[in-house]
C-alpha cells in the first residue's frame, strides 16, 4: 500500500501508523508521550500533521491507501510551538539544576522550536517535590502529563504506584491519596524515570553524598561496579548503544576519587555458588514450592506489597553487591589489616531500587546509578572518552563469565545451572542455555541434572511476575526455581541505566543490544562457570571453609 | 409476557388513554407548556402505546427492517453533533461480535440544559422500550444507562422502571416470547462534563479514570470492555418507539429537510418565561424566545442567544430569523448542543459570558490533553485580564490564536468545542473586546474593573436614599455638603443607581 509524506510515496504495511512510516524512512517527528507498544494515548499533541487540511496526530492514527500527510509547513510547526508554549507555560523551567539535563526531551524541543519562557500572567501549578522515597524523585512542577510513566508502571510493571488526579488544569500523576511515593505500592524499580521525557521523575541524586565521603580523608572508598553498568555507561559520553566499556569506567571512577575499584560480577559468582547450594540443598530435602532469585530488590519489594505469603520463598542469598559488600568489610578487610569503620562501599549499580536495599543490609554504604556515575563524571569535567584503560583492582574482581550475564534477565538460571549441571554431571559440558536467554518476558524451561528434573521459570518485567504468582497461587503451575528481574529485560534496561532517546531506538532493541554485549564478552572468557573462578576458591578455602559460620555474612537472616 | 397480555393491560388502562387524548398531542415527548403528560407508571405507559413499538420490532419485522426504518426516518443524534443514527446503529449491527451493548447517555452536564434530566423522569419506559428495540436491531442483549447521580430522582425513576418493566417481562429474558433477550442496568456517573463524550462515558463506565480516547476505533466497533458499543443520547433514544410505532414516515413529516423531527429546548436566561420547549427542527430562535418564552425579561432589547452550552457560540440578534437546525447553528460558529438556549439582553457583558463559559471549560476539562488543559486556562487568564482592564491588543491577537488552536488541536469534541463561545464573541461582539481594550470601559456595567459610578451634582436633589442603600457606605457627604461616591470603597454593585428616583447616578 501506498501513502504520501511530503509530496514523496512510502510504502506502508497494514497496521502501521503515520509514525511509523515516517520513522521507518527517516523523517523527522517530534514525541513526548508516545512510546511504542506502551503508550500511544495522543495526549501530548506535539506529532501533529496535516492531513486534509487538518491536524491529526501520527502517532495513532492509522496510514491509509493514498493518505496525503505533509509534516513541514507553517500550520504543522505553529501548531507544535504552540503546543510547547503552553507545555513552557506550566514547566518550572530549571534546566541547569535538573538531573534531565543533557537527556530532556522536552528541553531539546523547546531548543528546536525556540520557545523560552511563557507570558509572565499565566500561572503555574507550583507542588511540593516527593523524595519521600529512598529511590525516585518526583516533581511534579516539571511535569506534562504525557502518561509515559502511569503506562509503564501500570502495564508494564503492573504496579499501578502512580495515576492522574484531579482534572483540568489541576491535573496531576500522584499516588493514591496524594501519599509520598514511600507509602505507595511504588517498588523503586525506576522503570519511570527512564521514560520520563522531562526531570519530573528522577533517580534520588545522591551524588552529593558521595562527594561529601571523598572530601572526608580518612575514608577508604571502594567502588564495586554491577555487570551491566559497563554495557552502558559510555552512551553518556556518545558511544553507541551496548558498547563495552570497563577500562574507561575503572578509569574515570580512579579519578573520581575511590582508591580500589572491585567488580560485583565476583559478588555474581559467590551468589551463584551460594544459590546452587541452597537449591540442590532444597532437591535433596524434597523441599515444596519455588525457591525465587532474591538478586533484585524491585521484586523483593514487589513481593512483600503484593504476595506477602511468598517472602519466605526467596533465597536467602544476599544479593551479588551485597556479598561483595561483606566480602570486603570481612575478608579484605581483615586480610589487608583496615579498620572496617573506614571502609566506605559504593554500588554503581543499573538500579533505582539498590538505593532502598540499604535498609535491608549494611553492607554497601552508598548506591549510586549508572546516570548518576556519568553526571559526576561530567561535572567533575571528566574527558571520558580519552581516559585509559585501567584494570579493576586485585584480588576482588576477577569474574567468571556466568557473574558477568547477571546483568541480563536469564543470567542468574543460566550461571547456576552452569554449575548445577557440572555439579552433578562432572562430563557435561554445557555452558550455553540459550532458552532462557533475552526475548520473551517469561520463559519456563525444563532441565535433566541427573536423575532430577528440573522446572526452571525466567521473568522479567513484574507484570508477567504477577501473572506467573498467580498461576503458582492458584496451583496452575509448579517450578523449583524461578528468577525475576523486575526490569523488563533485565538489569541491561534497568530504572538507573542511561536515558535513551526513544525517538531513534526501540526499548526491545536496547535491551538486546546491551544484553548481547554481555554475551559477547562472556563468550570470550576462559572461565564461565562460577565454581571456576579461582578467587571465588581461594576466599572459599582460606575464608568461609575453615569457619562456616562466617557463610553467614552472605545470607539475610533466616 | 405474551403480546395478549400486552394488549389487556392496555384495555384495562384505556380510560387514561381517552383522558390523554383530549389534549394536543403532535410531538414526540409532548413536552409543551400547555400539555404534559408524564408517563412513569408502567401502566400508564403501556395504555398509551408504550411498548407495542417494541412488540412490533420482535414479533413482525427483522433486525435490518428496524435499522432501515431508523436510517429512512433520517434521525439524527440529540447529543449535539447530529450524527445519523441509523448509520450508527447498522454500523454496529454490522460488527461481528459474541457480546455487544448498548448504551443511554444521560450525563447531562451542560449549564443551563435539563431535557434528559426530564426524559429520564417522565419517560423512563420510552427509554427502556427504546433501548431493548436497539439491542434487538444490532443484536445486543445488555443495556447499560448512564446517568448523572446528581439527578436522584431520575436514578429512582429508571430503577424503578427496570423493576416494573422485568417484573411484567417487558426486559429480560425471551421478551414476547421471543428468543431475544435483554437486560438492563444503571450507572451513575459522578458528575464529570466530560464524561458526557462518548468514549470517557465508555472509559467511567468500565471504572476507569473519565477520559476520552482517541477515534477511530469508534465505540460501535471498539466500545465498552472493548466490545462493540451503541452509544445514544437519551432524547434520540426517545424518538425510537414513535419512529417504530407511527413509521418513518410520520417521523419525516415534522421538522426540516436535513433534520427530521422535533428537538426539546431549555430555554432560560433573561426570558419570560423559562422553561422545556418541544418544537420541530427549523423553527427559528425569534419563535423560541417569543413565541414559547414570552421576550426578553422585562421586555428589554434581545442581545444575543448562546445555544449550545460551553461548546456552543453566541448568536446575535441579527441572525434572530435562523432556522434551528444542526447546519445553519454550525454556520454560525453555535452548534445544536444538547439544546440549551440562555437568553442574553443589553445587559451581558460578551466578554464577561465568554469568561464565564471558558470557566466551566476550564474546570471540566479532564486535563487529558494539552490544547485543553493548559490552552483553556490561558485563555481565561487573557480573558480576566482584559475584564480588569489590562489587555492590550496583542493580547486580543493572542486570544484569537490560542483559541483557533485549541480548537484545531485537541483530542476530543469537548475540547476542539471549547473555545467556540470566545471564537462567537469574538466574530460578532469585537466592538466590546476592543472596548475593553482601548476605552477600559464595560458598557453592560458588568466587568466591576472597567465601571465606575458617579453622582451628577447638578440633578441631585440630596433625598440621602442612595446613601442609606449603599451597602458597604461608599457614600458620604462632602464638604459642599453634596453626597459623593468613594470609588476606593464602592463595590460596583450598583444599587444606587437602581435606586435613585431622579436620575442623578451615571454608569461610565
Amino acid at each position: 500500500m501506498k501513502i504520501e509524506i511530503d509530496n514523496k510515496t512510502y510504502d506502508f504495511n497494514q497496521n502501521e501508523t503515520i509514525l511509523d512510516v515516517c520513522r521507518k524512512n527517516n523523517i523527522e517527528i517530534p514525541t513526548l508521550c508516545f512510546l511504542k507498544e506502551i503508550c500511544h494515548e495522543a495526549n501530548c499533541r506535539i506529532c501533529m500533521v496535516e492531513v486534509n487540511g487538518r491536524l491529526i496526530p501520527s502517532c495513532s492514527t492509522l496510514a491509509q491507501q493514498d493518505m496525503k500527510v505533509i509534516t513541514k509547513n507553517a500550520k504543522v510547526f505553529n501548531s507544535r510551538k504552540k503546543t510547547l508554549e503552553m507545555l513552557v507555560s506550566n514547566h518550572h523551567k530549571d534546566c541547569v539544576n535538573c538531573q534531565k539535563y543533557g537527556y530532556c526531551t522536552l528541553n531539546k524541543l523547546f531548543m528546536q522550536y525556540n520557545v523560552t519562557e511563557s507570558k509572565e500572567f499565566y500561572k503555574k501549578n507550583s507542588t511540593q517535590i516527593d523524595d519521600s522515597s529512598p529511590c525516585i524523585t518526583r516533581n511534579n512542577n516539571k511535569c506534562i502529563l504525557c502518561n509515559r510513566c502511569q503506562k509503564i508502571c501500570t502495564q508494564t510493571q503492573s504496579v499501578s504506584a502512580l495515576t492522574k488526579q484531579e482534572r483540568g488544569f489541576e491535573t496531576f500523576m500522584g499516588c493514591a491519596y496524594n501519599n509520598g511515593l514511600r507509602d505507595s505500592t511504588c517498588v523503586g524499580c525506576g522503570q519511570c524515570t527512564l521514560v520520563c521525557p522531562t526531570g519530573a521523575l528522577v533517580e534520588k541524586d545522591e551524588t552529593k553524598l558521595l562527594t561529601q565521603m571523598l572530601s572526608e580523608k580518612e575514608n577508604i572508598l571502594i567502588a564495586q561496579v554491577a555487570p551491566s553498568v559497563r554495557v552502558s555507561l559510555a552512551e553518556a559520553f556518545g558511544e553507541n548503544i551496548g558498547t563495552f566499556d570497563e577500562g574507561r569506567m575503572v578509569s574515570a571512577l580512579k579519578k573520581l576519587g575511590f582508591k580500589y575499584v572491585f567488580d560485583i560480577n565476583l559478588g555474581a559468582d559467590f551468589t551463584v555458588v551460594e544459590e546452587s547450594n541452597e537449591l540442590l540443598e532444597n532437591i535433596k530435602n524434597n523441599k515444596k514450592g519455588p525457591l525465587f532469585s532474591s538478586c533484585c530488590p524491585a521484586w523483593f519489594k514487589f513481593l512483600q506489597n503484593f504476595y506477602p505469603d511468598y517472602v519466605n520463598n526467596l533465597s536467602s542469598c544476599k544479593s551479588p553487591t551485597e556479598m561483595l559488600g561483606a566480602i570486603i568489610k570481612n575478608y579484605y578487610a581483615q586480610s589487608q589489616n583496615i579498620d572496617v569503620n573506614k571502609i566506605k562501599v559504593v554500588g554503581i549499580m543499573p538500579c533505582t531500587a539498590k538505593k532502598g536495599e540499604k535498609e535491608r543490609g549494611e553492607d554497601v554504604d552508598l548506591s549510586l546509578t549508572t546516570r548518576e556515575l556519568a553526571r559526576l563524571i561530567k561535572q567533575k569535567n571528566i574527558d571520558y572518552l580519552n581516559l585509559p584503560h585501567e584494570k579493576f583492582d586485585s584480588p576482588l574482581s576477577t569474574y567468571s563469565g556466568a557473574g558477568l550475564i547477571f546483568g541480563t534477565t536469564g543470567g542468574v538460571t543460566e550461571a547456576v545451572l552452569r554449575r548445577t549441571i557440572k555439579l552433578l554431571n562432572p562430563q557435561s559440558n554445557q555452558i550455553e542455555f540459550l532458552d532462557v536467554r533475552q526475548g520473551k518476558g517469561r520463559k519456563e524451561v525444563d532441565v535433566c541434572l541427573g536423575e532430577t528434573k528440573l522446572k526452571l521459570c525466567v521473568v522479567s518485567g513484574l507484570k508477567n511476575a504477577r501473572e506467573l504468582m498467580e498461576d503458582i497461587k492458584s496451583g496452575k503451575k509448579e517450578y523449583d526455581f524461578v528468577e525475576v528481574m523486575a526490569c523488563p529485560g533485565g538489569c541491561v534496561n534497568g530504572g538507573g541505566q542511561i536515558n535513551v532517546d526513544y525517538d531513534k531506538i526501540d526499548i526491545e532493541e536496547v535491551k538486546f543490544k546491551r544484553a548481547n554485549s554481555l554475551y559477547e564478552q562472556d563468550k570470550k572468557l576462559k572461565v564461565r562457570n562460577s565454581s571456576d573462578n579461582e578467587i571465588v576458591q581461594q576466599i572459599y578455602r582460606d575464608f568461609f571453609i575453615p569457619s562456616p559460620n562466617k557463610c553467614d555474612i552472605l545470607h539475610y537472616h533466616k | 409476557m405474551k403480546f395478549e397480555d400486552l394488549n389487556e393491560i392496555k384495555k384495562k388502562n384505556i380510560s387514561f388513554q381517552k383522558k390523554l387524548k383530549n389534549q394536543k398531542n403532535n410531538f414526540i415527548l409532548s413536552i409543551k407548556d400547555d400539555c404534559k403528560t408524564k408517563l412513569e407508571n408502567i401502566t400508564e405507559y403501556i395504555a398509551c402505546d408504550g411498548y407495542f413499538a417494541l412488540a412490533k420490532a420482535l414479533l413482525t419485522m427483522n433486525r435490518q427492517q428496524v435499522v432501515d426504518e431508523i436510517i429512512k426516518s433520517d434521525l439524527r443524534g440529540r447529543g449535539g453533533a447530529g450524527f445519523p443514527t441509523g448509520k450508527k446503529w447498522e454500523l454496529c449491527k454490522n460488527q461481528e461480535s459474541e457480546k455487544k451493548y448498548v448504551i443511554c447517555n444521560c450525563d447531562e452536564g451542560d449549564p443551563g440544559a435539563f431535557m434528559d434530566r426530564t426524559i429520564a423522569e417522565d419517560y423512563p419506559h420510552a427509554i427502556l422500550e427504546a433501548m431493548a428495540i436497539a439491542g434487538y436491531a444490532i443484536g445486543a442483549d445488555e443495556g447499560i444507562i448512564y446517568v448523572r447521580a446528581e439527578y436522584p430522582r431520575a436514578v429512582e425513576r429508571l430503577n424503578q422502571a427496570i423493576v416494573d418493566a422485568s417484573k411484567l417481562g417487558l426486559i429480560g429474558n425471551n421478551i414476547f416470547e421471543t428468543k431475544f433477550c435483554f437486560n438492563v442496568s444503571l450507572k451513575l456517573g459522578a458528575g464529570a462534563f466530560v464524561c458526557g463524550e462518548e468514549t470517557a462515558l465508555i472509559k467511567s463506565c468500565e471504572g476507569q479514570r473519565g477520559e476520552p480516547k482517541l477515534k477511530p476505533p469508534y465505540p460501535a466497533e471498539r466500545g465498552y470492555k472493548d466490545k462493540p458499543t451503541l452509544i445514544n443520547n437519551i432524547e434520540t433514544l426517545a424518538n425510537i418507539p414513535k419512529i417504530i410505532l407511527n413509521g418513518s414516515d410520520w417521523f419525516c413529516s415534522l421538522g426540516e429537510e436535513n433534520s427530521k423531527g422535533t428537538k426539546v429546548f431549555a430555554l432560560s436566561g433573561k426570558v419570560k418565561n423559562a422553561g422545556l420547549y418541544e418544537l420541530p427542527i427549523g423553527a427559528t430562535i425569534k419563535q423560541l424566545v417569543y413565541e414559547c418564552g414570552g421576550g426578553v425579561l422585562n421586555d428589554k432589547q434581545l442581545k444575543a442567544v448562546q445555544m449550545g452550552g460551553p461548546s456552543g457560540g453566541c448568536i446575535p440578534t441579527k441572525f434572530c430569523d435562523t432556522k434551528i437546525d444542526y447546519e445553519s447553528l454550525k454556520q454560525l460558529g453555535a452548534m445544536m448542543g444538547s439544546g440549551g438556549v440562555i437568553v442574553m439582553d443589553e445587559d451581558t457583558c460578551m466578554v464577561d459570558i465568554s469568561k464565564f463559559f471558558l470557566e466551566f471549560s476550564v474546570d471540566e476539562s479532564c486535563g487529558k490533553c494539552t490544547p485543553c488543559r493548559i490552552g483553556n486556562k490561558r485563555l481565561h487568564e487573557i480573558i480576566q485580564k482584559i475584564c480588569e482592564g489590562l489587555g492590550t491588543l496583542s493580547d486580543l491577537n493572542e486570544l484569537e490564536n490560542l483559541a483557533n488552536y485549541i480548537k484545531d488541536n485537541s483530542l476530543c469534541g469537548l475540547g476542539q468545542a471549547s473555545p467556540n463561545p470566545v471564537l462567537s464573541t469574538l466574530k460578532y461582539f469585537k466592538e466590546e473586546y476592543l472596548e475593553h481594550i482601548l476605552e477600559k470601559r464595560c458598557r453592560a456595567g458588568v466587568c466591576k474593573k472597567l465601571t465606575k459610578y458617579n453622582i451628577m451634582h447638578d440633578k441631585c436633589v440630596a433625598c440621602s436614599l442612595c446613601f442609606k442603600i449603599c451597602p458597604v457606605d461608599a457614600i458620604y457627604l462632602d464638604d459642599d455638603g453634596k453626597y459623593t461616591i468613594d470609588q476606593n470603597k464602592c463595590i460596583r454593585c450598583g444599587k444606587c443607581k437602581a435606586s435613585c428616583r431622579f436620575g442623578a447616578i451615571e454608569r461610565k
